[in-house]
This record gives C-alpha cells, structure tokens and sequence, in this order.
C-alpha cells in the first residue's frame, strides 16, 4: 500500500507568545495541498540517537491561507515534545510533520450551521481554525463559542476572538473562568455545567451543529449535557486532548 | 487535540481523533469519519468519537456506548497488528465522508 501521507518538512517561519504558557508556531510548507478546519497534523522529533516520538497538534489557521499553517502549542512540564517546542525552536528551524489529518472534527462554511463551539483552555485550536475560516470566507452563520480558560491571562487568542466578536456578523464568545475572576468581569464564573449549556445554545436552538474540544473531562460533560437537551447525537463532534486541566 | 498530553507518565485517554495519523498511513484514507458498529452493543460510531487508551503497548478503542474494546492495535518494527474482534464491521465509502451528517 502507497503512504498516502508522507513525511515532508516544514520551515519554522514564526513564533508568536500567546500567553504565558502557549505560543503559536508558523510553518512554512510550500506546495501545501490545504486543509480543511478541525483537522490536524502530527509532527515528528528524532534526536540523533535514532529515538523519536510524534504528537499531533491542531491546525489553528484557516485553509486561506498559502502555503503555511500555524499551530499552537501549549508548554506541558515534563512533556517530550512540547518544551523543545516552546524553548528551543526558533525561526528558520525545519520539522518533520505530516498532514493534514483527519475528517471527523471538520467545519467548512458550506456545511452551514448554526455553529455552536465548546472550548476548555487549548481545546480552542481546531475551533480557532473554524472560526477564522468563517471570518475569512465571509460566511455569517449564528455562531456562538463557549469557552473555559483558568484565569483571564490564560485565555488564547482573546483579543483576535473579541475582534471577530465586535466584528457584527454572528460571531459571539462567551468565557467562563474557572479558577479567579479579575475584578469587574461580567462572563460566567464556574466550570461548564448543564444550566450554562443550555443557557449558551439557547439562542441557536438545538440543531445546531456542535464542535466541542479540550479536556477529556470537559468534552465527557459537555457532550452528555448537550445530548439529554436534544441536540442528535451525529451533530455533537468531539475531541479530546487529554488530561490537562482547565 | 492540542498536543495529546505530552506526558509520557499519564495513561491518555483520547479518541479516535488522535490515532488519526496512524490509521491514514495504515488504510490510505481517512478513518476519523468511518462508522465503526461494536459487535458488543451494536451501536454505530464513527472511530473519531470511540475512546482511546494509549498507555499500553499500543491503542486500544473502546465503544464509546458500552465502554467494550472494539479495536487493539500495536506497533511493531516491522509490522501493525489489528486486532478487530469488538467491531461488527467498519463502512469504507468510496466518495470522502468528512463532515457530513
């Protein structure tokens, strides 16, 4: 059988701090045959013992653009991968990956909506990929994000999602922070819960097609949740990362 | 699926999302989008929403209904083992499935 997805490299063309702990890498991958948003790549490390380890990381920009894609990683301690990523690589670098992966967490304009998007910490990558790709084709679907970060300095993305949000064509992201609050927020203030839920979807009503991603914790509530409010089970996609809290 | 809990020490419970990767190098498409029937409930699933256990020697999928195995699959240096006894069967469309439903 032909590998239909062989290892290529990539050019580290940028790196971008996000928050504290997460920073957005741009990979320069000339001829890329594009992807569609949701979907992932893995990346491959091999030291010069032979000994190499892969990981898959979300893409997190949209399929518009040419010619490279960017994905953010989050520093885990202790982690094989994600240290080398987030201390050591710098422009210019070249990293194996392959890709782009995957069918089951995708979103694309045409599929239409309403879009309700459920993120905990960077559960938000795929999401981010679906919500630029909206942005950047134009579509105006009611879209909604429910996102849970710990504290407010680690929300990812937060002033591109506030712009998409001011930008008046459906966009809206609701936060709940789960640890502490600054003082003065107005966004919710627990862990995602079934009242919060089905407060958040309530203006998309219960067709709409559901992306839920983060915490394998987080995804198991939230899927249930949204199950036993009526939402089909097909339209609930998830995916989970992992057992890193938010 | 940011980074599968980069943590070697922690048992990963994921899904099928993240044997991605594997799964197109082994079947030459991809199978995140393929509904999968476990031969235990008999409830259909496509593999991106079955759990996923990767702290073994290879990857066990568990039927997301029941919780039974419904494949194992393990790496070797010169071969990949599919164990498939927990599926009923496995639905390979000829046109890409992808997002739809």
């Amino acid at each position: 059988m032909v590998n239909p997805i062989s290892w290529r490299l990539a050019t580290v063309n940028g790196i971008r701090d996000e928050t504290s702990s997460v920073r957005s890498l741009t990979l320069g991958l000339p001829g890329w045959p594009g992807h569609r948003p949701g979907q992932h790549i893995d990346l491959r490390l091999t030291a010069e013992d032979g000994y190499s380890v892969e990981r898959s990381y979300s893409i997190a920009s949209e399929p518009e653009r040419d010619g490279e894609i960017d994905i953010t990683v989050e520093r885990i301690p202790d982690g094989e991968v994600s240290p080398f990523l987030d201390e050591v690589v710098v422009v210019g670098d070249r990293l194996e990956v392959r890709g782009p992966i995957g069918g089951y967490f995708v979103w694309e304009a045409a599929l239409g909506g309403p879009l309700f998007l459920v993120a905990g910490g960077s559960g938000i990558v795929p999401l981010m990929a679906m919500i630029r790709h909206r942005h950047r084709a134009g579509a105006t679907v009611p879209t909604r994000l429910l996102f849970s970060s710990r504290y407010a300095e680690e929300i990812i993305y937060r002033a591109e999602l506030d712009a998409f949000a001011a930008a008046g064509d459906g966009f809206e992201v609701i936060h709940t922070l789960t640890r502490s609050r600054p003082p003065g927020w107005t966004g919710y203030d627990r862990r995602i819960d079934d009242r919060m839920l089905a407060e958040v979807l309530e203006p998309l009503g219960v067709t709409a097609r559901t992306y839920i991603c983060g915490p394998t914790a987080l995804v198991e509530v939230a899927a249930n949740a949204l199950v036993r409010l009526g939402l089909p089970p097909d339209r609930v996609r998830t995916e989970r990362f992992g057992p890193t809290g938010t | 699926m940011l980074d599968h809990s980069d943590d070697p020490s922690v048992e990963r419970e994921l899904d099928g999302n993240a044997l991605a990767g594997v799964f197109e190098s082994m079947f030459g498409g991809d199978m995140t989008a393929v509904p999968g029937r476990c031969a235990h409930c008999h409830t259909v699933n496509m593999v991106g929403a079955m759990r996923v256990y990767m702290g073994g020697p290879g990857a066990v999928l568990r039927c997301p209904a029941c919780d039974e195995v419904v494949l194992r699959i393990v790496e070797t240096a010169d071969a990949t083992y599919v164990d498939a006894r927990g599926a009923a069967y496995l639905v390979f469309r000829r046109s890409p499935e992808g997002a739809r439903g």
